[in-house]
């Protein structure tokens, strides 16, 4: 009997060619869609967002025009729990939080590689950009996506052995317009269906007035201030900006200002000009190590600080159990509290872990 | 074997159902409305569906209006007192926290309108009592609507003794008895309703098709606008095949109530017993008030959707509550109205048989649930802490 696969739906173009290539290498699919959340609930409008009726609709039709049977998985509570409230938090304490890599970790590779189990699934597998190998001495590997204008490997460097082990990525040695090829071709393509937003569930990008809307708090206005501590302005409180923000500040200093960090003790924003935004070290806490057991002695290799970053050189130490310390060659620009960097060694994916602020 | 155990969610249309409405899709087709003589023999079709209805709920065929189903009987129902109590500036509305979301939903849109909603407690066994409706009813209310058995867990309400509390003081009373017709006795005189929501399909009619009963004096509002069907009261074009199916088909099943009641009943009470044998599990809902089908239990430690695949892969076809609100699996309100935890709501099982079920398919049930419970639960996080005894059992 052939292995069986459950595919992560979402009734997109990519999910929807990955459960097709998977079909026709011969599993057994079952298509899933996961309830993330409800958009009255978020405050959202009932549309445009990837866990919407409609999306759920999307996805069932997709799967059923591949033949496969369509389940939809309610992962609310724990997508609340790990994903929206971690986002909340990493806001609140300073920092600049990617909910993907969270939604990942709990969700894609934990609750649905769960329920795949309970199901009697051998593989999960997503429409994701990036690849998994198995290296001769039984290591799995991930790497970059052959498309390298959509690689999404930095996002998946939380992934432990168990878990690449059981997971299919189908996608990865395909570029965006032969999916979109495939997809024209056998008639999967959904063209109302808008791209993936960068948070799915901030469809408007606003994220501070979902925080506002969602604890209800007030994030109480302070002032900003330059390197030196003279008043600049005010702002209308921390969690509305990021480090390297220069839109929106209302602040007019002669010189271009960027937000170069937030004096969370004295609820201060530091402005800066761009120069001040360089630095070339970092820490890095709950670390994933991925195609080595253990980071021995200073290791060169390339990191990505952030999604849309290229990667650059630098030398990484473990200066701790959990912790490591990334040094670049060359300074790179605002570095950031809360999100991701990702080690690789030429394509492959070393590890990863999340940057302290 | 492949066992159909979901009959809340909707019934195999019966033969007689279909043999009644072949002729009115091939042959005397004619619109109902119509003055020529294939539109008078679909209406004389109608006027004998609406009298067949009307005499098995002990009612006059002028209080049967036919609806798209029962959600919409259930919108017609509220809206329509809602509209007339408002005249009176009435705008209290009471009602129960497990009703079927036709009902919860038209509440809340009346809620935003500016109707005040009260929801009784149901209590952990699932029945509301009349003291309490006799308690929240006030000068003000405009109506008072609860279920005659619940959809998930199948507990039966004291509807007479409701309605006679409503009657008593005044206030219009509705009740969805779309689990009921079919299942157990439904005389509106002697439940003392004013108004009560059938829908075809849950007694072996076709898909598409139920009925609202309105007493004699209580004023309808549409709501849907048309031509002067159902009196003026609701618009489009008769369904006459669905009508004459679900008259037909009502007429079978409660014809035969005196034989599937105790039937059905002893199958039930199977299903209860094996289903007990496992260890950490409930019934939900009073152990002996509900409809002769209905069984809900929970089993702490797992989640109702593998539940349910597996079990289909086993054959056996179930539910974890309301078919109405796939898409979105959330805790059953129901469950959750009776008191259940969250964690607990989320592994619930909902089995509903009818008496086309029979002694063998309840022991395949009984054959295959425990071994997937087990199954799930030894992969189960949750039933891991709860053994090492990291978290105390809830069941």
């Amino acid at each position: 009997m052939a292995d069986k696969v459950m595919i992560g739906m979402s009734g997109g173009v990519d999910s929807s060619v990955a459960a097709l290539r998977l079909k026709e290498a011969g599993f057994d699919c079952v298509g899933v869609t996961m309830k993330l959340y409800t958009n009255d609930e978020l405050g959202l409008p009932e549309r445009h967002t990837c866990c919407s009726l409609d999306d759920v609709e999307d996805a069932r039709s997709a799967a059923f025009r591949l033949g496969m049977p369509h389940y939809v998985l309610n992962e609310k509570a724990a997508f609340e729990e790990k994903v929206i409230r971690h986002f909340v938090e990493t806001y609140e304490a300073g920092g600049t939080p990617n909910p993907c890599i969270e939604c990942n970790r709990h969700l894609k590779f934990s609750a649905m590689l769960h329920r795949a189990e309970e199901l009697g699934c051998a593989y999960i597998a997503t429409g994701h950009y990036a690849r998994i190998e198995r290296r001769e001495d039984g290591r799995w590997l991930l790497k970059k996506g052959t498309d390298a204008s959509k690689d999404q490997s930095y996002v998946l460097y939380m992934l432990t052995q168990e878990q690449l082990s059981r997971t299919k990525l189908p996608l990865g040695e395909l570029t965006k317009p032969e999916v979109r090829r495939i997809a024209e071709e056998r008639g999967l393509l959904n063209a109302k269906k808008h791209d993936s937003q960068d948070i799915c569930f901030v469809p408007d990008g606003d994220y501070e007035a979902f925080i506002r809307r969602y604890t209800g708090k007030e994030y109480p206005s302070g002032d900003f201030v330059d390197e030196d501590g003279n008043v600049l302005g005010r702002h209308r409180g921390l969690i509305a900006y990021t480090v390297g923000q220069r839109r929106g500040l209302g602040v007019s200093g002669g010189r271009p200002l960027y937000v170069c960090r937030k004096d969370m003790k004295k609820n201060a924003v530091v402005l800066s000009d761009n120069d001040a935004l360089f630095s070339d070290t970092l820490k890095a806490r709950n670390v994933n190590l991925i195609d080595r057991e253990r980071m021995d002695g200073p290791l060169r290799c390339a990191a990505k600080i952030r999604y849309s970053h290229s990667e650059a050189p630098c030398t990484v130490t473990q200066t701790g159990e959990d912790e490591w310390t990334v040094v670049f060659d060359t300074p790179q620009r605002a570095v950031t509290g809360g999100q991701a960097v990702v080690l690789y060694d030429g394509d492959t994916v070393i590890g990863g872990g999340t940057i302290i602020g | 074997m492949y066992v159909y155990a979901d009959n809340a969610a909707t019934t195999r249309t019966s033969e007689t159902a279909i043999n009644a409405m072949l002729p009115f899709f091939r042959e005397t087709y004619g619109n109902a409305s119509s003055l020529h003589t294939p539109g008078q023999r679909a209406m004389e079709a109608l006027v004998a569906a609406r009298e067949k209805v009307a005499a098995i709920l002990n009612a006059d065929p002028k209080e049967i209006y036919f609806t798209s189903g029962g959600s919409e009987a259930d919108n017609q129902a509220i809206v329509s007192a809602a509209r007339n109590g408002a005249r009176r500036n009435k705008r209290h509305i009471i009602s129960t926290a497990f009703e079927h979301h036709a009902v919860l939903h038209t509440l809340d849109k009346l809620k935003k309108e500016g109707y005040e909603i009260e929801l009784l407690d149901v209590h952990e066994n699932g029945v509301v009592t009349a003291e309490q409706v006799a308690a929240a009813i006030r000068e003000d209310t405009a109506l008072v609507t609860i279920m005659f058995a619940n959809n998930e867990i199948g507990t039966l309400q004291p509807i007479a003794e409701i309605g006679a509390v409503c009657r008593e003081r005044g206030v219009p009373f509705h009740c969805d008895a779309v689990q009921a017709v079919g299942h157990v006795p439904v005389d509106v005189k002697a439940l003392n309703v004013d108004m009560l929501s059938l829908s075809a399909h849950k007694f072996h009619g076709p898909k598409g098709v139920g009925a609202l009963y309105v007493r004699k004096g209580i004023p309808v509002v549409n709501i849907i606008e048309g031509g002067q069907q159902e009196r003026g009261k609701r618009g489009g074009t008769e369904n006459t095949p669905g009508i004459v199916g679900m008259a037909a088909a009502m007429e079978e099943a409660v014809g035969n109530l005196d034989k599937s009641i105790p039937y059905v009943t002893a199958l039930r009470e199977r299903l209860i017993e094996g289903l007990s044998q496992i260890p950490h599990s409930r019934l939900n809902g009073d152990r002996d008030r509900r409809v002769p089908g209905t069984v809900n239990f929970c089993f702490e430690g797992i989640e109702g959707e593998s539940l349910l695949l597996l079990l289909d892969e086993k054959g056996v076809a179930a539910s974890s509550g309301s078919a109405c609100t796939s898409g979105s699996l959330d805790p059953s309100h129901v469950l959750l109205a009776i008191g259940l935890p969250h964690d607990v709501a989320h592994g619930s099982l909902r089995l509903s048989i009818d008496d086309e079920n029979t002694p063998e398919e309840v022991e395949h049930i009984l054959s295959v649930v425990p071994g997937i419970v087990e199954y799930l639960r030894d992969m189960s996080p949750i039933w891991d802490e709860l053994q090492k005894g990291e978290k105390p059992y809830l069941l």
